[in-house]
């Protein structure tokens, strides 16, 4: 089964390439654009409490959204193809990065923070020196988990014209062809845990050596 | 060298006022404490000082200058600040902790490097070895060693201090009490203390504050708070025992008699408190003790009946 | 909106199956998480190796697991049911593990002091005071299904996504929304279900 799917894979390399490509692309953007808005937003909410709660509970409602009712959502008002895909994705990113921002600033030891103050830091010092790198690790857990979402994601976006790995798999599912359904779908499981794996590699290296475990 | 004038400040909220025109003037290289039952506003009024509360009206001035108005973050940058649960950096080692503060005032890395080394020493962290170690590495009493240091760092004047030793067990915040005297000695500075704890406020204050409701009820040496409570309420909270905590404050050199004393009497060292020698008297059911030296030698006794006329003396006085 | 209200039992159905598979899988999964979670709650290693075991099956992406397993189960809800609880595992054990790792240890040392039994000290003392973590793990759990379950229509499952792939087949919006809005309006009323039993829970236990 494995072989004949290679062979299908060594069949058709451009299609390939250019599903693979498109689902990085897809992924990557979508993981930028949400980092791009969550990050700035979140760190802004850490301070103001109302702002902050309303963020969270927009975050949490986001979060138990069904991933492919978003993207079926969006296709009524957008159309197909990668920029509604793009949006969509975008979209699903934002929960685990707005909260994993706000939760990991708001979590830093109050009393470490009450020190910087009370020794003549600015708030954007502060902000930079000590609450930044000490919510780090947080916020990089959200990034890892927002990661895999968005390539899990961005397999779906095959039903709405976005391309991507997704569509050896529908289009295999379709015709019962089964070395097309792998050569969809072991790529993007490998895609996926590659992601899982860098994220969480970076997000250890990025942790301040006064905080990880001992 | 802190003159605090009809400071107040009222939390949203709240019935009264947390802290009511509250003044407070404080000699420079005195030791403030300010004591108090909770909620009495000698938290508030510390971190008004520096400004981490604004205060709603009064005056604050610091050697002359009024800094009600100043910039918060600069002035800060010149009060030392130390607090209870000590607030160490942790992703920062023990170094970069303690150069805080003068990295904020910009000296030169070389003069940092040294300042931090000094200051390591001073409060017994050699710093060889704990220049580069993570706070998470070090016990309670060791994290508030590098705590004081660290507010010293850029040799503030003034400290504020808030219930520095209190998260530390018996033994180590006595031990830490008296390091942190000794230095102070050395260092001249002048130090706003919180505590709850009137027996660290006896030891530590040169004067002690005790406040109730947001107001100063007495300001005073601690003999004179052991010795003339301004009201019951004072009198209570320094303790049914004052007479008892007095006598921890005075020493047996200055009401020894010259004179031998019998040879089974009991001996008690002329540095230590007539309280210690109350209960040496007591353990050996004797009258008179020896007064030893530095040397060892004897050359005058301390007697129970001078233990209680220095005791009652206050009140004999009002008589 | 004339749509869904002319074809309202269309979507019932759909929603019901959607409910029916969803709790199937979450109960199995469930019934699985359980006993690992107490067995990893005590064993560090078995907790380390579930969690990895878990996690490894919770990154795959929705899509593509269930197309794996068509060779395994075929096409329909064995196949969804499947899925489902592999991905629920994670969270479930997690929870389960964490809970349990939570309370503190000196109401344990009471309990075996008092002479309970393990087995009692597990069921009257232990898991209900991890309640509250092992609901909140059940709510993601449960939202998890869901999400997947929308997936499934596409091998067969049935369920709210066969609203959601027939709409966009035939490009017929009205059928999207339908399909989309009530999976959307499902996960959130579930979500809130369970946030609520987890609050009344934490409050009764608040030490």
């Amino acid at each position: 089964m494995l072989a004949a799917a290679w062979d299908y894979l060594l069949a058709h390399p451009q299609q390939f390439a250019k599903a693979f490509a498109m689902h990085v692309a897809l992924s990557a953007a979508a993981l930028a654009l949400a980092t791009a808005i969550a990050f700035p937003l979140g760190v802004a909410a850490a301070r103001r409490p109302a702002l902050a709660l309303a963020a969270v509970s927009v975050a949490n409602l986001g979060r138990t959204l069904p991933s492919l009712a978003v993207l079926a959502l969006v296709m009524p008002l957008l159309g197909t193809g990668f920029a509604p895909s793009l949006f969509a994705l975008t979209l699903l990113a934002l929960p685990p990065l707005l909260l994993n921002t706000i939760v990991g600033l708001q979590g830093v030891d109050p009393d470490v923070v009450d020190a910087a103050r009370g020794m003549g830091m600015t708030p954007r010092t502060i902000l930079r020196r000590i609450e930044l790198p000490l919510a780090l690790p947080v916020m990089f857990a959200g990034l890892r988990t927002a990661a895999v979402q968005v390539i899990s994601g961005a397999v779906l976006a095959a039903f709405i014209g976005g391309g991507g790995l997704g569509d050896f798999i529908t289009a295999g599912i379709a015709m019962m062809a089964w070395p097309q359904i792998l050569v969809g779908a072991i790529p993007v499981t490998l895609l996926a845990l590659a992601a899982d794996f860098l994220f969480g590699r970076l997000q250890r290296r990025l942790t301040p050596v006064g905080l990880r475990a001992a | 060298m802190i003159a605090l004038e009809g400071l107040t400040k009222r939390f949203p909220g709240a019935s009264a006022p947390a802290v009511d025109a509250l003044s407070l003037d404080i000699g420079a290289g005195e030791i403030c404490v300010l004591i108090g039952p909770s909620g009495c506003g000698k938290t508030t009024t510390m971190r008004m000082i520096n400004r981490m509360i604004e205060p709603d009206a009064g005056r604050i001035a610091i050697d002359g200058r009024d800094v009600t108005a100043a910039d918060p973050v600069l002035l800060r940058r010149s009060i030392g600040y130390v607090i209870q649960q000590v607030g160490l950096f942790p992703h920062l080692t023990i170094a970069e902790n303690v150069a805080t503060v003068p990295v904020l005032l910009g000296w030169p890395a070389a003069r940092v490097a040294r300042r931090v080394d000094e200051l390591l020493a001073r409060v017994d962290m050699p710093p060889e070895r704990y220049r580069d170690r993570y706070p998470r590495e070090l016990s309670g009493g060791q994290k508030q060693r590098v705590g004081v240091a660290r507010a010293l760092a850029a040799d503030p004047p003034v400290m504020l201090m808030d219930e520095p030793f209190g998260a530390l067990d018996p033994l180590t915040r006595a031990a830490l009490q008296d390091e942190f005297l000794r230095l102070l000695h050395e260092l001249g500075k002048t130090i706003v203390f919180v505590t709850h704890d009137i027996d660290e406020a006896l030891k530590m204050g040169t004067r002690i504050a005790l406040l109730r409701a947001g107001r100063v009820v007495q300001y005073a040496r601690p003999e004179t708070l052991l010795a003339q409570p301004a009201d019951a309420f004072v009198g209570e909270f320094v303790g049914a025992d004052r007479a008892l905590k007095r006598l921890a404050l005075l020493r047996v050199a200055d009401h020894a008699t010259p004179g031998r004393a019998r040879a089974d009497a009991p001996a008690v060292g002329s540095g230590a408190s007539l309280r210690e020698a109350l209960a040496a008297l007591l353990a050996a059911d004797a009258d008179v003790a020896a007064v030893v030296d530095a040397a060892g030698s004897s050359a005058s006794t301390i007697s129970l009946a001078a233990i209680r006329a220095a005791a009652v003396a206050p009140r004999r006085a009002e008589a | 909106m004339t749509w869904f209200l002319r074809n309202w039992d269309q979507v019932a159905v759909a929603l019901y199956q959607h409910v029916a598979i969803a709790s199937t899988a979450l109960v199995i999964a469930f019934a699985i998480a359980l006993p690992v979670g107490i067995w990893a709650a005590r064993n560090a290693r078995v907790y380390a190796v579930a969690l990895a075991t878990a996690g490894f099956l919770y990154t795959i992406p929705t899509l593509a697991f269930l197309a794996l397993l068509i060779p395994l189960a075929g096409l329909g809800r064995t196949n969804a049911i499947i899925a489902m609880v592999a991905f629920a595992l994670l969270v479930l054990i997690r929870n389960v593990a964490t809970g349990l790792r939570e309370v503190p240890a000196d109401v344990v040392d009471a309990a075996r002091g008092m002479g309970m039994s393990a087995r009692q000290r597990l069921t009257r003392i232990e898991l209900p005071l991890a309640l509250p973590v092992i609901v909140a793990g059940l709510r993601i759990a449960a939202v998890t299904v869901i999400s997947v379950s929308v997936v499934a229509a596409y091998v067969n499952a049935g369920g709210l996504g066969t609203l959601i792939f027939s709409g966009i087949a035939t490009d017929h919006a009205p059928k999207i929304w339908a399909g989309a809005l009530t999976a959307c309006a499902l996960a959130i009323a579930v979500d809130t279900a369970f946030a609520c039993a987890e609050k009344r829970l934490r409050r009764h236990r608040a030490a």
